[in-house]
């Protein structure tokens, strides 16, 4: 049996990628034309279907952004931008890990959209890091040792910031049932509640 | 997800002419927190998609002097911290009992009325009536209807503001199929229970859309919604129950009790309504109405437990309205 070569060509010469980009240029051009005068931002009454270019305002810079209309928010943040804090660990937002804010919102970026998304401003936990300056709450998780395995702790970063924003005084009682949409399998709460309490305390919810 | 069209209109007439006649052939998105994974689950595959997240028209909130519209489009939160809620305590109960916060931010009105049986047969891709009813007969049927559950459909109703809805005497403005085409209908007739797998667990043809909910003045009425869960996740509740009265003179005159997660709709109990009205609202009255309540319940193998608590619900919804001691662990 022949070792496929690293380039991942097969005998055709022609390597899996460019083929799958090719077949998606294809479809984005049938989308065009059953569109025309869009702009391809998928943002009116006509149907889209197909690959199309949109914009999306992550973290305050707009990108470009080639998705179908099933593509869900976390698939283009993951796959089309490469920013993989927010995670698909339910397929329905029930743990809360593809948590982002969506115009200050929590949203689970798996249960919307990418075409919804378009003018929306929307935050992800990669922008709580920036130089050397992090943000209170993923400090206090430090601190506090509040993740194992760490895949729920982007989410929960999130459900924390958005949480702390409506209720910034929030007392233990408040914070255990504010933070109920996230889900932890290694059982790391004992340690997030103090660090949310922290955060309170400290009052720099950034 | 199988692959479908995306349409974002911006009013309600383009809506209409996006959707289509034939059942399945388009969803109208709301907030996606239940269509979404029913499309990842290929449970509801759709040609088209008509989302109505731009739609300005059903976001507001409009208030007069004998009503309270709620556009369709209204978050749950956004509901839910409206000063109007000071009128309606059942509907912030009910909402503050829904976790998440995210679910709450992206929830919206008409999507949580719209939303899909949690039933495991139909999440299993086994028909909303679960292979004519047998699958749910047969099977584990804890979750399951202990009203209304003699036909095929035995789904419970999963919405857990159409109690207090319902209880408020809400209705719902449907727009279809035609362009100018409205009715307006009590939010109880909005639910029916499907008789075969072509229906849906509401009246809505698929060409049509609730744009609004419309709240009428309570005039003093009072209202609570209660839910029992399973411990303090965020879990649906296994019962729940809404309760709306008109209290004169200690005595109630007019009574509206809704039960939710009990019957394939949202279950008016005329039994506790009955069984309260001319009566003050106090720990045995209430104790009796929830009796009454459950007098006409049909449980099916595995769900008799539901029983006591939809007695339970009902007794406390009542006297959480009057503003009493429920008991319990609050």
């Amino acid at each position: 049996m022949s070792k496929p070569d690293e380039t991942g060509r097969g005998r055709s010469g022609v390597s899996r990628r460019a083929f799958l980009k090719g077949s998606g240029a294809a479809a984005a051009a049938t989308a065009m034309t059953g569109a025309p005068g869009l702009e391809a931002e998928a943002q009116g009454a006509e149907p889209v279907a197909g690959l199309t270019t949109i914009t999306l305002t992550v973290n305050g810079t707009p990108h470009k952004v080639e998705v179908e209309p099933r593509t869900t928010l976390l698939e283009a943040l993951r796959m089309g931008l490469n920013l993989t804090g927010a995670k698909p660990i339910s397929v329905d937002g029930a743990s809360g890990g593809s948590l982002v804010l969506v115009d200050d919102k929590p949203t689970s970026a798996n249960t919307v959209l990418a075409m919804d998304m378009v003018g929306k401003k929307i935050v992800t936990v990669e922008s709580l890091i920036s130089g050397d300056r992090v943000d209170a709450v993923p400090m206090a998780f430090v601190h506090h040792d509040a993740s194992q395995c760490g895949f729920c702790t982007p989410g929960f970063i999130i459900a924390v910031k958005a949480f702390l924003a409506k209720n910034p005084k929030a007392t233990e009682a408040e914070i255990r049932a504010g933070l109920n949409g996230n889900l932890c399998r290694c059982g790391t709460y004992a340690n997030i509640i103090p660090a949310v309490l922290e955060v309170v305390k400290g009052g720099g919810n950034g | 997800m199988k692959a479908f069209e995306y349409a974002s209109p911006r009013t309600e007439r383009e809506v209409l002419e996006l959707l289509s006649a034939d059942r399945g052939h388009t969803e109208i998105l709301a907030g996606g927190t239940d269509l979404i994974g029913l499309m990842k689950k290929m449970i509801v595959k759709p040609d088209r998609v008509v989302s109505l997240n731009r739609v300005d028209s059903l976001k507001t909130i409009d208030a007069n002097s004998t009503a309270v519209h709620v556009g369709a489009m209204v978050t749950l939160e956004d509901l839910a911290d409206n000063p109007i809620c000071e009128f309606y305590p059942a509907i912030r109960q009910a909402i503050g009992e829904m976790a998440s916060q995210q679910l709450r931010a992206q929830g919206t009105v008409g999507g949580e009325l719209c939303q899909r049986p949690r039933c495991w047969f139909f999440r299993d891709k086994r028909g909303l009536l679960a292979e004519r009813g047998r699958a749910v007969e047969e099977g584990d049927n804890r979750f399951h209807a202990i009203f209304g559950n003699r036909g095929l459909a035995k789904f419970s109703a999963p919405s857990r503001l159409a109690p207090a809805l319902i209880a408020l005497d809400a209705r719902v403005r449907i727009l279809g199929p035609n362009p100018g085409d409205e009715t307006l209908m009590p939010l109880e007739v909005f639910y029916r229970t499907p008789k075969s797998e072509r229906e849906r667990e509401h009246t809505l043809e698929p060409n049509q859309f609730v744009s609004q909910v419309i709240l009428p003045h309570p005039e003093g009425r009072v209202s609570a919604s209660y839910e029992v869960r399973h411990g303090m996740g965020p879990e649906y509740p296994l019962v729940a129950a809404a309760a709306s009265v008109l209290v004169t003179g200690g005595i109630v005159r007019e009574a509206r009790i809704a039960l939710g997660q009990v019957a394939p709709t949202p279950w008016i109990s005329r039994e506790a309504i009955d069984a309260i009205v001319g009566l003050p609202i106090n720990y045995e009255t209430a104790e009796a109405a929830g009796q009454a309540a459950v007098s006409v319940a049909s449980p099916l193998s595995h769900n008799e437990y539901k029983v006591q608590l939809a007695k339970v619900a009902v007794k406390r919804a009542l006297l959480k309205a009057a503003g009493l001691e429920t008991g319990g662990l609050s």
